[in-house]
């Protein structure tokens, strides 16, 4: 057995390895979740909306997304988005993260194709009689949506959503493929600058375990509570 | 040019693909992939590279070729590994014992609340390290129970859901028999669970398909390896991730057949999912 020694892991390495990188994991997996959702949630209305032109592009959207590996997908991203699309965006405060912004816009378009599926099956399971119902109130179709499908979709579902969240934030680690700089990759630095990898990846992957086990417990309370309102 | 070797390459740095990453010397930017996003922007579709040497005797197609091998071998020992340990698991956490739920449970969390890509180094960096024994596995064979344990857990509730979507009367109805519980397991509960739970094991066995995509973070000669280095080295990378990507299209549609028949063969007449 290897004697393990945690003491070399002071506040100075964590600020300066690891605190950038574990702030941009989260806002990765909070933008990647609400824009997501978003566009999750339009391809899912496309997908249901029974208009040909509609739910053909939604559906191969989808499908596609999801028969790809998030790692080819990441690859594919960082090398479609030309650097021209950057320097506009944010000059070069984008284009030296570049890699980081190429992640976020990954993830936002792929988790959408999962958050849509997620949707999709949310709106399914609101009662057609509830629609009706709207449409018998003189409601329009945009306002049946709006004021009665998807707040209860959206209720429904919400454990789902969060629990595929908790997948995201998983996967965010996996930026690794194009060097963006998150949570393991300033874990991955600590365990090579000093020469620490045993210790290194053993926290790394305490604090993945911490942080998505203790969100998971939260979700598990959550379903409770929402199924007594139910 | 040689190549060099692609495997047993743990605990040597990472060296082209930290490169390739950017993760070789950290804050010096990424200039080979800006230097090759220019020269591939610039060129259409150039699908002669793969008919290019590589420099040791074989084409880019062989070395693509080989690379799909390995993915396949990896995702197929890793599934087996999955099955096995993730049906043993489960069962676990559907019986009476206290104990052996509570060792399923603990199981399925850690596995479940990790990323992958966190496994696998841990797997090959932390692993060997520590059990100075286990030094001589190859890095393969590691990768391996990485991506099988991984899926284990989701495979564990997945039959654990199989398990208990059965009315409780079977289970009783056996014991009331005199069959001991393994008996019960065995002759009542898992040949009506294993069929019930072919279908999340379905999209489970392409799941881990795309899974095995990350096993090039510990220097698994797959097809994301396969893409990332020979891009670098061709300077066409969309070409090669086209490929790449339709290779994991006929992959996982091919899983999808397999099960399909398989699913077909063990139906259970007069359920829903049933014959017809």
């Amino acid at each position: 057995m290897l004697h393990l020694d945690f003491g070399f892991l002071n506040w100075n390495v964590i600020s300066t390895y690891v605190a950038k990188g574990f702030i941009y994991s989260v806002q990765l997996t909070l933008v990647a979740m609400v824009g997501g959702i978003v566009i999750g949630t339009l391809l899912a209305l496309m997908r249901l909306s029974g208009k040909k032109w509609l739910v053909m592009p939604a559906a191969a959207y989808v499908n596609t997304l999801r028969s790809i590996p998030l790692v080819m997908v990441i690859l594919w991203f960082f090398l479609l988005i030309p650097a021209g699309f950057y320097s506009a965006i944010g000059g070069q405060f984008a284009l030296a993260h570049w890699a980081e912004l190429s992640a976020v816009i990954t993830f936002t378009f792929f988790e959408a194709a999962y958050y849509s599926e997620i949707m999709r099956a949310g709106i399914q399971s609101v009662p057609r009689g509830q629609v009706y119902a709207g449409y018998a109130v003189g409601m329009t179709y945009k306002q049946c949506m709006q004021l009665i499908v998807l707040p209860q979709a959206f209720r429904n579902m919400l454990p789902v959503l969060l629990t595929q969240t908790i997948i995201l934030f998983q996967d965010t680690s996996l930026v690794y493929a194009i060097g963006a700089y998150d949570l393991f990759h300033g874990m991955d630095l600590v365990a090579k600058n000093l020469s620490r990898p045993v210790e290194s990846y053993l926290v790394a992957a305490v604090v993945y375990f911490v942080i998505c086990f203790s969100l998971s417990m939260l979700v598990r309370r959550l379903q409770k509570k929402i199924q007594i309102i139910r | 040019l040689p190549r060099p070797a692609r495997f047993d390459q743990r605990g040597a740095r990472f060296d082209r693909v930290a490169l390739f990453s950017g993760l070789a010397a950290p804050g010096s930017g990424r200039p080979s992939h800006k230097k090759k996003q220019e020269a591939d922007l610039g060129s259409t579709w150039d699908w002669e590279i793969f008919l290019q040497d590589t420099g040791g005797g074989r084409t880019y197609l062989d070395w693509m070729m080989s690379a799909w091998g390995w993915t396949m071998l990896v995702s197929v020992f890793a599934l087996v590994v999955a099955l096995v340990v993730g049906s043993l698991i489960g069962i676990l956490r559907t019986t009476p014992s206290k104990t052996l739920v509570f060792i399923g449970d603990a199981w399925t969390e850690l596995f479940r609340n990790i990323p992958l890509l966190v496994q696998l180094f841990i797997w090959y960096h932390v692993i060997p390290q520590m059990f100075p024994a286990l030094q001589a596995i190859p890095g393969l064979v590691l990768a391996v129970f990485g991506l099988g344990f991984f899926t284990s857990a989701r495979i564990a509730e997945q039959v654990r859901a199989g398990i208990m979507a059965l009315p409780k009367g079977q289970r009783y109805a056996g014991l009331a028999m005199g069959l001991t519980l393994p008996q019960t397991y065995r002759y009542v509960l898992l040949p009506m669970a294993f069929r019930i739970v072919i279908p999340p094991i379905t999209s489970e066995s392409m799941n881990i398909i795309k899974n095995s995509s990350v096993t090039f973070a510990v220097q698994i000669s797959e097809l994301i390896f396969f893409a990332l280095q020979s891009s670098e080295e061709t300077s066409r990378p969309t070409t090669i991730y086209l490929a790449v990507t339709v290779l994991y299209f006929i992959s996982a549609f091919a899983v999808n057949r397999v099960m399909a028949v398989v699913e077909k063969r063990v139906q259970v007449p007069g359920m829903i999912g049933g014959g017809k």
